[in-house]
């Protein structure tokens, strides 16, 4: 039985269980709920839930553990000269007999008897069900893909009657239980208690498992490609990648990537600081409230646009303005009407990841800068000075942790953003400091090493990892700190 | 003080009020206020910026050029040998632009000798009226031998200089019309055989190498099947999480490590989770790439932060008063979160939900890295067919070159942000309606 028809019928026992679980407890106490210790749907609740959570926890350890025994017993069932060979061509031919397997299943008896052990007509035969096959399969494979197709269908049958089993002895042994005593709702609300925390522990889960992923993945390219190398190196070349071909070894120096994203990055804060934290002192402290609820939400319009249509916008707008101005202003001054800014350039991603960031600066100041408190400002005040140099000299220094830890937050979004700078800042690797010319940044890499055709061997792959993991090392560090900062300036007021 | 130097008499003099730089003070104050309105302005003009490029790009893509002309749907080019019986495979292969060509080049008065000139009348018309015509034709063979009225698909390059996108008084060399075709077109355009039409294509095709036969149908289809798998998993997860953090969970170190956790998820780079679903979704599960199920379980991961802020806000706001009331009737904890407490967060936890589903919605970088940039031209029926994204088919149409494309980038970024507006609104409109202030 298919694993959605399985998971169809539980539900349906479930369903079952819940109504009869419920009639048998009002059943008990004679028609009279106020007899029984709990409201008669949580024993109905009681006994579905040992019906079927103990079925789907076999149901899933079954679908994770079957394909790993089976697929390790394939393998050990290769011949010795497939065998010797390597772990990559060992996983073609693994690949191979999986395709076999799945079209074999498709094609009908006299199909098979028709073609034989032909290899070749085999091939043709698939191809025509849609199956295509990379090469001509060898005659263990087709041998293999039997077994392999003989003991899914085992595994199968018995993993649906265990399953089924498990829920009916659950059900049973639960519906046995129910009496005027029994404390259902407290069994139930146990079980909903431990949902609750598998869900919550998601996070962490995630988290770990984006810390094992990029270990394990950039563990291998450390294998390849020395760390220091990696880290410490200036010319970013990781050629082609190719299967198989050792000798294609690129260079994979960081530093050019990783100088480039914190100079568009310095580039997008010189835009986003000022702007954003004139406009959050403006509405915080002159503005009237008529004009910040305008103001505000359309401030914050900036930071509801994804950053594709930022990238689009410095691609199509920006960009090529910016170009057309510095051919224009060479023209006036020199009278060489040549552009000396490129039109993907470490300005253009900069000034629109700068817009972007507007909000950010924006919102998260406003809020610092509204919870100093009025007292501070009435006495400056009260002592003569004039608005803004209450606001230079007692609100802004006041609020001065929080806007830093509102400015770092802002910082590890620059150096996170990928579509702004895939479109406008250029892919080439260099290592200069003229902001009118293209660079290149660690998520631009990553970007451009994993899409198109993968292949999970190569360090030209794998260095993709390598690289993530340090930009989430380096987001991170700087979040942390952010939030250190903003808790500790919070204690001061509270 | 100088006031007093420079007048010796000093007899009764009124004593000038000291400079203690009252005007330099209220210019520095001027001038701070003007910085602040230099800067809210700056802002603003640009998001006005931003939405007036896109959408003075993009509008025209809800049009598009068409030229209806009597087309002979001729047995001799579809079905010479009369074939169609016995071999079904004849009316799908035949030679349909053929046909259209035949077509608009008699409207034109082309002669059919007139080699070079047939060439440029078949540059006029999409590539796109192969499959429009064929589908006409295999739907209802009858038509074989009559002539109907097609409205056909201009080509791209047409369609841009009917639209007065293409600068006319470039050189011909230097330009994809040629005078000649824009002479027609202007015949055509005249004898109302060529015009406007509104473009339903853009919200039904595929993907499409030619601008004017391509579409956000997939991307649509394949974006709907991601916020569907990511309300489905995310919202309930992320209910579940934030009821545990908010109403049980103890103080202790475990607690407080998912609660740092949590903030830190928030602020992890998007991209990061691409990895992470490249890693272990595909690598490690073996789920197929461009799958939007993938799409789906990524997005939701990075949404269930999101999520769970705004759930514990919604739920602190719920005043203690109704837990203890529902306490003392004798409730147990369980059944006071569940039956008041939930329910009176609920509307907080829904504009949460669809703020958090808004951004996914909008989110491109991760989706790069799982396989959803892939040429995708038929729709997707199950969320493990491949398919794509509405953000990630922008991206690929925003690195064509050609100036068709640029109109059908600003367009889908239209469609895209539309969607974005209507679930803020709609998320907007949910908080003012049923938010209750205690």
């Amino acid at each position: 039985m298919s694993t959605p028809l399985i998971l169809l019928i539980l539900a349906i026992i479930a369903i079952v269980c819940y109504v009869v679980g419920t009639r048998h407890a009002l059943a008990i106490a004679g028609g009279l709920s106020s007899k029984l210790h709990s409201r008669p749907g949580y024993y109905g609740s009681f006994v579905a839930i040992c019906a079927v959570l103990p079925a789907a926890i076999v149901l899933a350890a079954w679908l994770i553990a079957s394909p790993l025994y089976i697929n390790s017993t394939i393998r050990g069932g290769f011949p010795e000269d497939v065998k010797a060979r390597s772990e990559a061509e060992q996983g073609l031919a693994f690949g191979m007999v999986n395709s076999l397997a799945r079209g074999m299943d498709i094609l009908t008896l006299d199909e098979i008897d028709r073609v034989g052990s032909n290899p070749a007509e085999l091939r043709s035969a698939l191809g025509a069900k849609g199956v295509a096959l990379a090469g001509d399969p060898e005659p263990y494979m087709v041998e293999s893909a039997g077994d392999l197709n003989a003991m899914n269908k085992i595994s199968n049958r018995v993993m649906t009657a265990v399953v089924l089993i498990v829920a009916l002895i659950g059900a049973g042994l639960s519906y046995t239980r129910i009496s005027h005593r029994f404390r259902a709702r407290n069994r139930v609300e146990r079980v909903i208690l431990g949902a609750l925390v598998v869900a919550s522990s998601i996070a962490i889960i995630t988290t770990i498992g984006i810390v094992m992923s990029m270990l394990t993945e950039a563990g291998h390219f450390f294998g390849r490609v020395p760390a220091w190398e990696f880290f410490f190196g200036t010319v970013w070349d990781p050629r082609f990648a190719a299967a198989g071909a050792s000798a294609s070894e690129g260079q994979f120096g960081l530093i050019p990537l990783l100088l480039g994203t914190l100079y568009i990055g310095f580039v997008a804060m010189l835009v986003a600081v000022p702007v954003g934290l004139f406009s959050a002192i403006y509405m915080s402290e002159y503005a009237s409230p008529k004009l910040r609820s305008i103001a505000k939400p359309l401030l914050e319009v900036l930071a509801g646009i994804p950053t594709i249509v930022y990238g689009f916008f410095a691609l199509t707008t920006v960009g090529p303005f910016l170009r057309d101005l510095s051919s224009s202003i060479n023209g006036i001054a020199t009278g060489d009407f040549a552009n000396f800014i490129q039109a993907q350039s470490v300005l253009t991603a900069g000034f629109v990841m700068g817009i972007m960031l507007i909000p950010y600066v924006s919102s998260l100041s406003d809020d610092i800068i509204t919870a100093v408190p009025r007292a501070l400002r009435d006495g400056s005040l009260g002592l003569g000075a004039t608005k803004s140099e209450t606001i230079k000299k007692v609100v802004m220094p006041a609020a001065l942790p929080g806007v830093v830890g509102a400015l770092l937050m802002t910082a590890s979004r620059a150096i996170g953003e990928t579509m702004i700078v895939v479109l406008a800042a250029g892919v080439a690797a260099r290592m200069q400091l003229n902001p009118f010319e293209p660079m290149t940044t660690v998520t631009v890499k990553i970007v451009s090493q994993l899409t198109g055709d993968l292949e999970f061997t190569s360090p030209q792959t794998l260095v993709a990892f390598a690289l993530g993991i340090t930009l989430f090392v380096i987001t991170l560090c700087l979040n942390i700190y952010a939030l250190f900062i903003v808790r500790k300036y919070r204690e001061q007021y509270e | 003080m100088t006031d007093v130097v420079s007048s010796p008499a000093g007899v009764l003099a009124k004593p000038a009020r000291r400079d203690i730089g009252i005007k330099r003070r209220y210019a520095a104050e001027r001038r701070f206020r003007a910085y602040g309105i230099a800067a809210l302005s700056f802002g603003l003009l640009f998001l006005a910026l931003l939405l007036w490029s896109v959408v003075s790009k993009g509008y025209t893509a809800f049009q598009q050029t068409m030229i209806t002309v009597p087309v002979e749907f001729s047995e001799q080019i579809i079905d010479k040998d009369n074939e169609r019986a016995t071999d079904p495979q004849k009316l799908v292969t035949a030679n349909y632009p053929l046909i259209a060509r035949n077509a608009v080049a008699k409207v034109l008065g082309v002669a059919e000798t007139d080699r070079s000139g047939l060439r440029a009348v078949n540059q006029m018309i999409s590539d796109g009226v192969r499959g429009q015509l064929r589908d006409m034709v295999v739907a209802n063979p009858q038509i074989i031998g009559t002539t109907q009225t097609v409205s056909l698909l201009a080509a791209g390059d047409i369609d841009s200089a009917f639209k007065g996108q293409i600068d006319l008084s470039v050189s011909e060399n230097n330009r994809k019309v040629s005078d000649q075709q824009v002479g027609w077109m202007n015949q055509l355009a005249e004898s109302g055989a060529l015009g406007k039409h509104f473009n339903t294509g853009i919200f039904v095709n595929g993907n499409s190498s030619r601008p004017e036969a391509a579409g956000v149908g997939v991307a649509l289809i394949g974006s709907f099947y991601m916020m569907l798998i990511v309300l489905v998993l995310a919202l309930p997860i992320g209910v579940a999480a934030s009821i545990y953090l908010e109403e049980f969970a103890p103080k202790n170190k475990f607690t407080d490590l998912i609660e740092v956790n949590i903030n830190n998820l928030a602020a992890v780079p998007s991209i990061v989770y691409g990895l992470l679903g490249l890693a272990v979704f595909i690598n490690f599960m073996g789920l197929p790439r461009s799958a939007s199920l993938v799409g789906g379980l990524v997005l939701t991961l990075m949404t269930l932060p999101t999520i769970i802020i705004a759930t514990r806000a919604a739920l602190k706001a719920v005043p203690p008063s109704i837990r203890a009331a529902a306490l003392g009737l004798g409730a147990s904890k369980m059944q006071t979160i569940f039956h008041h407490v939930l329910p009176l967060a609920m509307p907080g936890i829904l504009t949460g939900t669809i703020i958090g589903l808004a951004h996914a919605l909008g989110e491109t970088a991760p989706l790069l890295l799982i396989g959803m940039v892939a040429f995708v031209a038929n729709y997707p029926t199950t969320p493990m067919d491949p398919s794509t994204a509405l953000p990630v088919q922008i991206y690929m149409w925003a690195n064509e070159a050609e100036r068709a494309f640029v109109e059908r980038t600003s367009g889908a970024i239209i469609i895209l942000l539309l969607f974005l507006v209507v679930m803020n609104v709609g998320a907007i409109l949910l908080r003012r309606r049923f938010e209750r202030r205690w």
